[in-house]
């Protein structure tokens, strides 16, 4: 009962190419020669990545999608690393609420936050400003970064710090020199995991952005629901290769499946 | 270990020190604009006049008694409800596959199915706007060359096509539940069952489903209310006529510009989510007590 059946491993198969299907053909339909949709046969080119230079949009949006997912996740971890080692550490009245109010963000659906982002901005006279969406991108990516810290926090050997204390380690020293070291692995993958999650939003997204503030994601949802060309495949295609390498460091750095074990679940 | 948590008035003291930095952003960031989407819900709306801050049930009158409202609900619900059957279905079986192969094989087809969870829901979802493509479409044509169909079907701009497309979307998060499930179980059990003379089907229906049947249900409480939310797909895949909840509040903020309305269809949205989620939850969590134990 330990090994799988041809009958498994079939299923397997389709079950595989279905899952990759859409991705490979993505990134296909970019290297096509001609003018319109098709899966290049004969030969390969690039000219519809060098087309992506004629369109200063897209360029600019990817500069906004990478500065904000580098910022508003540096802030979020900011935010999360005393939070975590609070909840870690010290059990006090209110603990489980406040958890349960920093992980919130992944059980409110995306439109709804998008909406109550814009509702606010608008009112408080930021919307469609940049600041209002690192705002708002750190609240939304704060989850990821607070549970792998968390992680890190809680599965940390504490006499370390015990042992430093006893030999007269004041306060910052001993966060700086032993904590932060202990606990970087898990804060640096929160770090990244936080990343994707704010360079790949586009439902929140979508409400905030602003023809100077557009993400990539928005800007090519909004292409897309214009025309479909070649063109948006290869912008495509551009943000599954940085994604993919992502995956790979972080893979190497820290292990995807202790990464993904950490997106699952915002029901609860 | 010695360093158990305390409750001492000091540790309080410098919990919520070091929380306060979160808590204020939550706090102004969060619950703030939240509260005022519930109540922007009340507020009037005119053409002309714009956004009227009154209190008033006209918003919700006419979410509730509208049938477009009706109908784009249980679209809704009927394409989330869809989509968790489907990725239950084929996502369960999958993982327990998974679960059987050898290490590394077992990494690297976990790594091909979860991958796609972290790219662009706008790039996997124009990839399947590619198969589909028209009459042409290259679903259409293996379909139809398998024999399977005899004539095209349409599948941009239906709920077949958003349904499919949603699947795939979803699909790494019910194969991560259950695999997460599997990891609980025993091997041994299996090999037991084997050796007292049960058959695989028997194994599978009376030892391995009721094992990971918690992680299929959890798997299929985050499904429901991500699809149930879903925007790029519906938007994508549905185009503008087939509308969902989150594509209908998306249309009314940013095209019709009736702010409170939509405000009203997403915080309905929200607060069914909710119900549903943490309902399910308890349900689930009281049936497999020991599981969670």
């Amino acid at each position: 009962m330990r090994t799988n059946g041809p009958l498994a491993l079939i299923f397997h198969t389709i079950f595989v190419v279905i899952m990759l299907a859409p991705i490979l053909v993505v990134c296909l339909v970019a290297f096509t020669p001609e003018g319109y949709l098709s899966l290049p046969t004969t030969s390969f080119s690039l000219r519809w990545f060098r087309t992506i230079a004629n369109y200063p949009e897209f360029v600019r949006a990817f500069w906004v999608s990478l500065g904000l997912g580098a910022l508003s996740s540096l802030v979020a971890v900011l935010f999360a690393v005393p939070a975590a080692l609070a909840i870690a550490r010290y059990s006090f009245r209110g603990r489980d609420t406040l958890a349960a109010l920093f992980l919130s963000p992944l059980m409110i659906p995306h439109v709804v936050l998008g909406i109550a982002f814009l509702r606010f901005f608008t009112a408080i006279g930021i919307g469609g400003s940049f600041a209002g969406l690192l705002v708002a991108h750190v609240v939304v990516v704060f989850p990821f970064a607070l549970r792998l810290t968390l992680a890190a926090a809680t599965g940390m050997d504490r006499s370390i710090e015990m042992a430093a204390v006893s030999l007269g380690a004041g306060d910052w020293t001993l966060f700086r020199r032993v904590t932060l070291p202990l606990i970087l692995p898990g804060v640096i993958s929160g770090w990244a995991l936080a990343f994707i999650q704010s360079f790949d939003d586009l439902t929140m997204t979508v409400f905030l952005a602003t023809p100077g503030t557009e993400t990539l994601p928005v800007r090519m949802f909004l292409y897309i629901q214009d025309n479909i060309d070649p063109l948006v495949t290869s912008v495509s295609a551009s943000v599954i290769a940085i994604t993919m390498t992502a995956l790979i460091l972080l893979d190497r750095f820290y292990g995807l499946d202790r990464v993904l074990a950490g997106k699952n679940d915002p029901g609860r | 270990m010695s360093a158990a948590p305390t409750t001492d008035g000091r540790d309080a003291r410098t919990a919520w020190l070091l929380t306060a930095p979160a808590l204020m952003l939550f706090v102004g960031v969060l619950v703030i604009p939240l509260a005022m989407t519930v109540m922007l819900s009340f507020h009037d709306w005119g053409q002309y006049k714009g956004i009227e801050p009154v209190f008033i049930l006209k918003n919700w009158h006419e979410v509730a008694t509208d049938p477009y409202f009706a109908e784009m609900f249980w679209r809704t619900a009927r394409i989330a409800l869809l989509t968790t059957l489907i990725t239950a279905v084929l996502g369960a079986p999958e993982a327990y596959i998974l679960n059987r192969m050898s290490g590394r094989w077992k990494s690297f087809f976990l790594l091909v199915i979860l991958g796609p969870l972290l790219i662009s829901v706008v790039a996997r979802t124009l990839g399947w706007a590619l198969l589909f493509g028209g009459n042409n479409g290259l679903v259409n044509k293996l379909l139809m060359s398998l024999g399977l169909i005899g004539s095209p079907l349409s599948f941009m701009f239906t709920e077949t096509g958003v349904v499919i497309a949603l699947a795939h979307v979803m699909m790494p998060f019910m194969v991560l539940s259950v695999w997460a499930a599997l990891q609980r179980v025993d091997p041994q059990i299996e090999n037991a069952a084997l050796s007292l003379g049960a058959g695989p089907l028997t194994i599978i229906r009376r030892i391995v489903l009721p094992q990971i049947m918690p992680g299929v249900l959890s798997g299929a409480i985050i499904v429901f209310s991500l699809s149930a939310s879903a925007f790029a797909t519906p938007a994508i895949i549905g185009g503008r006529r087939l509308k969902v909840a989150a594509t209908l509040a998306y249309d009314e903020f940013l095209n019709t510009l009736n702010w409170p309305l939509g405000a009203a269809v997403a915080v309905l949205l929200l607060v069914a989510l909710v119900l549903i989620v943490v309902g399910s939850n308890a349900l689930i969590e009281r049936r497999y007590a020991e599981v969670f134990r």
